[in-house]
């Protein structure tokens, strides 16, 4: 790996910001929800398509092993860019959610033994969660007969390790976080809480989709036995993911894909599962996204996280002194850092009607629940105006979000 | 071409005066004090949340109520939709409605469509996702009319 890659360098690498809406330079401000994807990951998986193509796992012939190695090679990358040891393994998926349906359907199914989750247990799943960290464990309460708790925020919107330890007792199973809240921008301390959690017995899940663009958990430093994350939100493709845990606890989830590639033998009655990682990605995998994932890991650690993390978080602390000082606004988590999202209501004008003015001057952010409703719900908000960062942003592009704000409290009021 | 002072389409065409007015000050709303119909108008995704109240006269809207809260495109178009509502029968109601939402959808142009002060609506077709904004009361007094006499809120979305 050369010498890191300079922010506004690597910030040239997008092809599709070159653009202007309707009429304006495009300022992309909805990253919360997918980051845009810089050429060596377009090229990476160009390169796949057009020279390695081929199912993995099964052939004998050369492009087959070229796409195996590809394939595994990316694992290896991953694992390394997440802080994976040899106690861990690293199962690719289509994304978070399906790497958080995963877990909370692995362990709430029975296979050939008792599910992992019994009935009168206590699962935790934290009150700022994306609907993806928080239905999957509705549904396995319900399936496991267990009882699903939820640990609140205060009315800030903060989570608080006393709190935590109210809820947990000996019939804690699992214990679900994020490591930012998609709506808020809210960061909990996620690591004393995954730590506390694993103190009293639980099984521990971290959903790290807003943070692996710019603030990615260190496992070998963490009490978590399953984390969660997306390409799309991480400069890389959509469509691909992966959830990475300890061994010893993946191998207890019951696979919910079931096919070719996840068994070690079949006979027409019975099959027996394959090795980890095989068992949990039956079917053909996206073998060019987990490519693409990869490069986009390697271009993330190319232009240096940290200096990532600083970018955006001087970003959203001007975002944040900007709207704050506009009148009748009001920013969510205000003091939340290291975080890529800004969100913030508005008296007396509705999201919907700020996002559509500001895109009308080529400023896209997120509007509305930002799949977290019984959150807003919990601190007595509305739909929000979502602005979120990237390492392509500018200050300049936070002065126009800012004064597109301003206007559009003009023409709405 | 940053610059936010000129004004843009949207501010030019979606947010006329006379929308943001109604937005500002709505017209009926509120809870009328004995409806015989009222449906619920709900969008999950936005939040948009209203509720429409109806008094029936035979098949004649006497008068029209809604609360909740919406954005300003839903907001307008929900007070338009009541003020012009008040007095006609089911059938020109549901017509009206058809024809609205035929502009919107871009079958019909705004200017056969005879809306009446609705039309300043008609740059919405321009804004596909927020069509759904602009019909959103709509579906509640189209289900409010449909349903029986005195019937429990329903949902519409």
């Amino acid at each position: 790996m050369p010498d890191s890659l300079p922010l506004a360098v690597a910030a040239d690498a997008f092809p599709v910001l070159a653009q202007t809406v309707h009429g304006h330079p495009l300022a992309y401000l909805d990253n919360a929800a997918t980051t845009q994807v810089p050429r060596p990951v377009l090229a990476a998986m160009r390169r796949f398509e057009e020279f390695e193509r081929a199912n993995i796992h099964r052939g004998v012939h050369t492009l087959s092993q070229r796409a195996t190695d590809a394939f595994e090679q990316a694992r290896t990358t991953l694992k390394r860019f997440v802080g994976a040891d040899a106690r861990h393994e690293l199962v690719f998926s289509s994304g978070t959610t399906e790497a958080l349906n995963l877990v909370a359907s692995g362990l709430s199914t029975r296979g050939p033994g008792r599910a992992v989750i019994e009935p009168g247990d206590e699962i935790i799943v934290s009150g700022l969660e994306h609907h993806a960290n928080l239905v999957p464990w509705q549904a396995a309460a319900r399936r496991s007969g267990a009882t699903l708790r939820i640990l609140r925020p205060d009315a800030r919107g903060h989570l608080h390790k006393h709190e935590l330890k109210a809820l947990l007792n000996a019939r804690t199973r699992v214990f679900a976080v994020t490591a930012c809240a998609n709506a808020t921008g809210e960061r909990p301390p996620y690591e004393a809480l995954l730590a506390l959690a694993a103190d009293a017995g639980a099984l521990t899940v971290l959903d790290a989709a807003q943070v692996a663009a710019h603030a990615v958990p260190d496992l070998s430093t963490l009490a978590c036995d399953f984390m969660a994350f997306s390409g799309h939100k991480m400069y890389g493709p959509m469509g691909i993911g992966a959830l990475v845990g300890r061994r010893a606890v993946l191998e207890r989830l019951v696979p919910v894909r079931l096919g070719g590639d996840m068994v070690d033998w079949v006979s027409y009655t019975d099959a027996g599962l394959a090795a980890l990682p095989s068992r949990l990605e039956g079917g053909t995998p996206n073998v060019a996204g987990a490519v693409g994932l990869a490069a986009a890991a390697q271009f993330i650690d190319h232009v240096g996280r940290a200096a990532i993390d600083r970018h955006i978080g001087a970003l959203r602390a001007r975002a944040v002194a900007g709207l704050t000082a506009l009148d009748g606004i009001t920013v969510l988590s205000p003091e939340a850092a290291p975080s890529a999202i800004v969100s913030f209501v508005a008296e007396g004008a509705h999201p919907h009607d700020i996002g559509t003015l500001l895109d009308e001057r080529g400023i896209a952010v997120r509007t509305g629940h930002h799949c977290a409703q019984p959150l807003l719900d919990h601190l007595g908000r509305g739909p929000t105006t979502r602005a979120s960062f990237a390492l392509y942003n500018t200050p300049g592009e936070v002065d126009r979000l800012v004064a597109g704000v301003a206007r559009a409290l003009e023409v709405l009021r | 071409m940053t610059t936010t002072t000129v004004p843009t389409v949207a501010e030019n065409e979606l947010y006329q005066d006379v929308v943001v007015e109604h937005k500002r000050a709505p017209r009926h709303y509120g809870r009328l004090s004995a409806p015989t119909r009222q449906a619920r108008g709900h969008n999950p995704q936005c939040g948009d949340d209203l509720q429409v109240e109806l008094v029936m006269a035979g098949h004649t809207v006497q008068d029209i109520g809604f609360h909740g809260q919406g954005c300003a495109i839903c907001i307008a178009s929900v007070s338009m939709m009541s003020e012009a509502v008040i007095g006609r029968d089911t059938a020109e109601v549901q017509a009206l409605q058809q024809r609205f939402r035929a502009v919107l959808t871009g079958q019909l142009e705004p200017g056969e469509a005879d809306l009446g002060k609705l039309v300043s609506l008609a740059g919405v077709r321009r804004y596909p996702s927020r069509i759904k904004c602009a019909l959103l009361g709509w579906h509640a007094l189209m289900h409010a009319l449909a349903a029986d006499a005195g019937s429990t809120p329903g949902a519409a979305a």
